[in-house]
């Protein structure tokens, strides 16, 4: 249930409308001694938009992928429309792959095929299309992202990184998918090209009612997208018994929430963090000055 | 400090410590080594099922048929020659001292035929290929190109590898071929020119019987070779660790990797064929 989150004392949770479209449950993911994520359980409604925020670590990343099985948890589960993810055999999740949408921090487009060749590229894996058709339904994607069909033939070394970015979407969405994960969307970009990437999400979630998961530690994206925002908190800063998603609820709940952890994110600040640097810093000093 | 010494000395393991954590750190890496032989066998048996079940499209076979085969050709001419003229270089004093050196074609052919055509051509497609494709693997693996395939329902062994391997496997026998050429031509040229042999003498005695079979020989093992370098490097690039580091530790070693393997696979094959010809041709066993 995804209001069960919050151990803080945020206010409670939207309930989701109806059978979530995907759900983790009791999501566990460790590389080597390493835990990333302990112990999530999240269910996204369909038409949701989800932004999964929190500092750098914290494993919003690894969460993302893990949706998509991308990364296998070491233990716990993900259920996309009522499918195990675990489960299925190969072609199977070829085929639910299909019916994502992921945008990735860096877009990740192929350096070695054409801006044309890269939006199409979905298409033509799954789809029995001419070239003709596929070029077609490439410039209609471009045209929604804001692009213009002059960039099809360039490469993607030869692109901005924000007009990368709406090229990643683009191809994110050209198969029209039912759910889109985004990382990082508006990292690395200018304060006016996040705001275009933003409406764009804002854009596409509207017209499409698809399904969004944002992963972002920018809260402007974040509270202007989002109908729903759950925070995680890296592992490594909590104790035995603590819930690693410390907040879950709406973007109005979080300005509202007393959670110390929740409202210096939501601040910028670094707290507590400062200190345990100048300690460091301190004790190293000191260890220099004994040699 | 004297107490800190006597702690460490309390604290540490010992000479049958020592020992123990020995034996330990060996087994973990022969453990380590047996995982990747393994885990590189897996790798090769899914792309051998990519490679019969569904193809790559066209234009991305034909693009790695080029970029393999196509662009590896002049380097591996270029080195094919300057071995044949280096083998007659070598070879020539010590046929002079009996007075063979009109025999010295025939000696340069069988070893460019045999050995250092396949050798050659596979060291140099190791070299140019096999580290850029850990590389160009290796960066797509970092900067989420892999993911962003996965992703999208499409199967990276099938879009990265088997064009790659397939290339290799199908260019390398031209490239053996060219190499094998321009050794005979070079080897030819420095002795018929350079070194004044008869020509008529040099190329009547270059002639010999078993110069099909010698160049079947080459070319057979070339395949083998050039299937263990795309694997390989292929391997490298998908396993790449992070960071810049990351992708030219992947790039250097699928070179040495599959340097190794070259001479490894050599030997062994070189064994075999050698066995498959007497028992093809009994009487040639003396």
């Amino acid at each position: 249930m995804a209001g069960d989150g919050p151990v803080s004392d945020a206010k409670p949770t939207r309930k989701p409308s109806g059978e979530p479209l995907i759900s983790a449950r009791n999501l566990t993911v460790r590389f080597g001694r390493q835990t990333v994520l302990r112990d999530i359980t999240l269910e996204v409604p369909r038409h949701q938009t989800l932004a999964v925020i929190g500092e750098s670590g914290c494993g919003k990343t690894v969460l993302l992928k893990s949706l998509i099985g991308l990364i296998s948890p070491t233990s716990g589960h993900v259920v996309y429309d009522g499918q195990q993810l675990d489960t299925l055999n190969d072609k199977q999740l070829t085929a639910l792959r299909t019916r994502f949408g992921f945008v990735f921090q860096n877009a990740a487009l192929f350096d070695s095929l054409t801006i044309a060749d890269n939006v199409a590229f979905p298409l033509r894996e799954h789809q029995r299309i001419d070239l003709e058709t596929a070029y077609h339904r490439v410039r209609e994607a471009l045209a929604i992202v804001g692009l213009p069909s002059g960039v099809m033939v360039k490469r993607p070394a030869e692109l901005s990184g924000g007009m990368r970015k709406r090229v990643g979407l683009a191809r994110a969405i050209i198969m029209q998918p039912e759910i889109l994960l985004y990382d990082e969307p508006t990292t690395g970009l200018d304060p006016i090209m996040s705001d275009v990437i933003n409406e764009l999400i804002i854009r596409t979630r509207d017209q499409s009612k698809v399904t969004s998961i944002v992963v972002t530690h920018d809260m402007k994206s974040a509270l202007k997208l989002a109908d729903r925002v759950v925070m995680l908190y890296p592992t490594a800063r909590l104790e035995e018994d603590d819930r690693q998603m410390i907040f879950d609820g709406t973007s109005e709940e979080i300005e509202e929430c007393s959670d110390k952890r929740v409202a210096q994110f939501l601040r910028g600040e670094a707290g507590e963090r400062l200190q345990e640097m100048r300690e460091q810093f301190e004790s190293s000093r000191m260890h220099a000055a004994a040699r | 400090m004297s107490t800190g010494s006597a702690s460490v000395g309390r604290n540490g393991p010992g000479f049958f410590g020592r020992v123990f954590e020995g034996v330990g750190d060996v087994g973990e890496i022969t453990l380590a080594w047996i995982e990747s032989v393994g885990d590189i066998v897996l790798f090769a048996w899914q792309t051998f099922l990519w490679m019969i079940t569904r193809l790559p499209r066209r234009d991305t076979l034909v693009a790695s048929f080029y970029q393999i085969g196509v662009r590896s050709l002049p380097v591996v001419a270029l080195t094919g020659t300057f071995i044949g003229m280096v083998l007659a270089v070598q070879s020539y004093s010590q046929f002079r001292a009996f007075g063979l050196e009109t025999q010295l074609g025939a000696v340069i052919n069988r070893s460019m035929f045999r050995e250092l055509g396949p050798v050659l051509a596979a060291t140099m497609l190791a070299g140019r290929v096999g580290s850029s494709i850990a590389a160009e693997l290796g960066t797509m693996r970092v900067t989420e190109q892999i993911d962003a395939l996965v992703a999208m329902g499409a199967n990276p062994i099938r879009h990265l590898v088997v064009p790659r391997f397939l290339a290799c496997l199908f260019m390398i026998p031209s490239l053996t071929i060219m190499a094998v050429f321009m050794g005979v031509v070079g080897g030819g040229f420095y002795c018929t020119y350079v070194l004044e042999i008869d020509s008529f003498y040099y190329v009547s005695n270059a002639r010999y019987a078993d110069a099909n079979w010698d160049l079947c020989y080459g070319i057979a093992k070339s395949v083998f070779f050039g299937a263990a370098i795309a694997i390989l490097s292929c391997y490298r690039g998908f396993h790449c660790l992070p960071g810049a580091e990351g992708v030219g530790r992947a790039s250097t070693s699928a070179f040495v990797q599959s340097f190794v393997v070259i001479l490894v696979l050599d030997l062994l094959l070189s064994i075999a064929l050698d066995n498959i010809y007497y028992v093809l041709w009994p009487e040639m066993a003396l």
